[in-house]
């Protein structure tokens, strides 16, 4: 059975449809692209994937559960973490808390605890910051550690934001435009981090991006998508000389 | 580090305590100013606590004079009662001060997870001007004539020692919470509601635990107020009083524990310090008080205190 598998996902803003019959199912560690021009619903289908929106209609499974209509943070905790395309930082703490508050769910350090300063809150305290530090270093951030989130440049405020999402220990991750903004050497090099962390943690990725080449060069599978609607959905050899593929992007 | 700065910490307590302690043992401190110290203990409560809702969880709160009443009537209605030694019977009135606020920090956290910035401040604000009016009218608690005969048998000019351990209780309590995975929890909720949502935050929990934890150390707070004067009136607990803790907190800079303490001891000494100006005292004051914001806030005078102090950025808080 697919990790994810969306059934006809559908969502209208009063009278507009901005999603409809979106059909979906990732594997176990699959690396996929989601792509289509602007305006196409591709965030709005990542906000639905995550609880931000209800869908209006449709359904999707994820591991074995039904999780439509789920909270964002009981989403977050069946596996499913995400980046942002306006990056969402904490940008009052430090680079380190922010990924420190990835890990939240991973520690059992009780308020009391906490509060009392017993053995077990330094305990854990020490190992998420080591497991923090880790995640960092797979990004290059080890340095910035304890710099302001806000004070990082534009690059590494994506990164870091990818590394926060992986905090959670999810199965799936949803990567919304982790290139936009970057120049095609930091884009490519990103591309490599991407795939890298796909293989080291063994999760499933769901990726958008613009830059077609690179998302051809990654990607195991991509699906299309246009005024709401899935166009297309194959292997990238396949999409890049889908007819409608062309026309959505290039016109007739 | 850590452990480094909880030592510092002990060590400046213990000897604030001690300077104190002589101070009034040996009577050299004037009658003016021994008034003062436990006014100055409780304004501290109330602003370390207020800043935990403004400063950390990020929400505009104009109701604190309100938790401060109830924790006040609560704890002091049980001393009027109660007929127990006042080693047993203050620490129990605080207690039970503390916790009945707490109960209402839960009732307005509610509303605070569906409003925010100016809506939540405005029904902070209603709450605490409910709270003064039912006092008003409540016969039980004296009504506008006021809760009187709060005597716990101890002697009056020992209470600033049991205000002092309730500070120092309140700095760790609050701070030892923001430093951990649960108060990182309420920064990034203030920082971000959608982001830490995402990353699994419980954000419903988080905000109520904040606003119960603030209305607890004020009902406290109040408790201690009560105890000193000896009697409650519903119109101490005016929207002046919440609007007072607020400057402390903004004054002393939002998120910033060891800014409230110093702001919350020298908005409670410069009206007392200036009285010498007579007429004046108020316009100083007002003076002063702009003075003081500037000089917190202002990017060039900033630095300025920066070069003189030679304190460096630091990253976090």
């Amino acid at each position: 059975m697919a990790l994810l598998d969306v059934k006809e996902l559908g969502i209208s803003f009063g009278g507009l449809r901005a999603v409809d019959n979106f059909n979906l199912k990732i594997e176990e560690g699959q690396l996929y692209g989601l792509i289509g021009p602007n305006g196409a619903g591709k965030t709005t289908i990542f906000n639905l994937l995550t609880g931000v929106y209800k869908p209006t209609d449709g359904s999707f499974n994820f591991n074995g559960k039904e999780m439509a209509g789920s909270s964002p943070m009981a989403i977050n905790k069946s596996g499913i973490a995400r980046t942002f395309q306006n990056i969402r930082l904490f940008d009052n703490m430090s680079v380190i808390e922010n990924v420190m508050v990835g890990l939240h769910n991973q520690s059992n350090v009780s308020l009391a605890e906490s509060i009392l300063r017993l053995p077990k809150f330094k305990k854990g305290e020490v190992e998420m910051r080591e497991k923090a530090f880790n995640l960092l270093k797979i990004f290059d951030l080890d340095k910035d550690a304890d710099s302001l989130a806000s004070n990082l440049p534009y690059g590494k405020q994506r990164k870091l934001e990818i590394a926060r999402a992986l905090a959670t220990n999810p199965k799936l991750l949803l990567l919304d435009e982790p290139a936009a903004g970057m120049n095609p050497n930091e884009t490519a090099e990103l591309m490599n981090t991407i795939a890298l962390i796909r293989d080291k943690f063994k999760i499933a990725i769901l990726l958008i991006e613009h830059d077609m080449s690179l998302v051809m060069g990654i990607c195991e599978r991509i699906v299309v998508v246009e005024y709401g609607r899935v166009i297309c959905d194959d292997i990238p050899e396949v999409v890049r000389n889908n007819p409608k593929v062309i026309s959505a992007y290039l016109g007739e | 580090m850590e452990n480094k700065k909880s030592i510092l910490f002990a060590i400046i307590a213990i000897v604030i305590f001690i300077a104190l302690f002589t101070l009034v043992e040996m009577g050299l401190l004037s009658r003016q100013y021994m008034g003062l110290l436990v006014p100055i203990c409780v304004n501290i409560i109330l602003a370390v606590s207020l800043n935990l809702i403004v400063g950390f969880l990020g929400e505009l709160s104009l109701g604190h004079a309100g938790f401060m009443s109830i924790g006040a009537y609560a704890g002091c209605l049980f001393t009027v009662y109660a007929n127990l030694p006042p080693f047993i019977e203050i620490p129990l009135a605080l207690i039970i001060g503390g916790l009945v606020a707490a109960l209402f920090g839960f009732i307005i956290g509610i509303p605070a997870l569906r409003l925010r910035g100016d809506y939540l401040a405005i029904v902070t604000l209603g709450f605490g001007e409910i709270v003064r009016s039912v006092l008003n009218s409540l016969k039980i608690v004296g009504g506008s004539g006021g809760l009187k005969g709060i005597n716990s048998g101890m002697h009056k000019s020992d209470y600033y020692i049991v205000a002092y351990i309730v500070v120092i209780i309140t700095i760790l309590v609050i701070s030892n919470f923001i430093n951990s995975r649960h108060g990182r929890a309420v920064k990034a909720i203030r920082d971000n509601v959608i982001a830490a949502e995402s990353v699994g935050i419980n954000v419903v929990y988080y905000k109520i635990l904040g606003f119960v934890i603030a209305a607890f150390f004020a009902g406290m707070a109040g408790v201690l107020y009560g105890h000193n004067i000896g009697i409650l009136k519903p119109a101490t607990f005016d929207f002046n009083k919440s609007i007072e803790i607020l400057v402390m907190v903004i004054m002393g800079s939002m998120g910033n524990i060891p800014g409230s303490i110093i702001a919350a001891i020298i908005l409670t000494v410069l009206p007392e310090a200036l009285r010498f100006l007579q007429d004046y005292r108020m316009l100083i004051y007002a003076v002063a008080l702009i003075l003081i914001m500037l000089f917190s806030s202002n990017p060039t005078l900033i630095e300025f205190r920066k070069k003189i102090f030679g304190k460096k950025e630091k990253g976090g808080k």
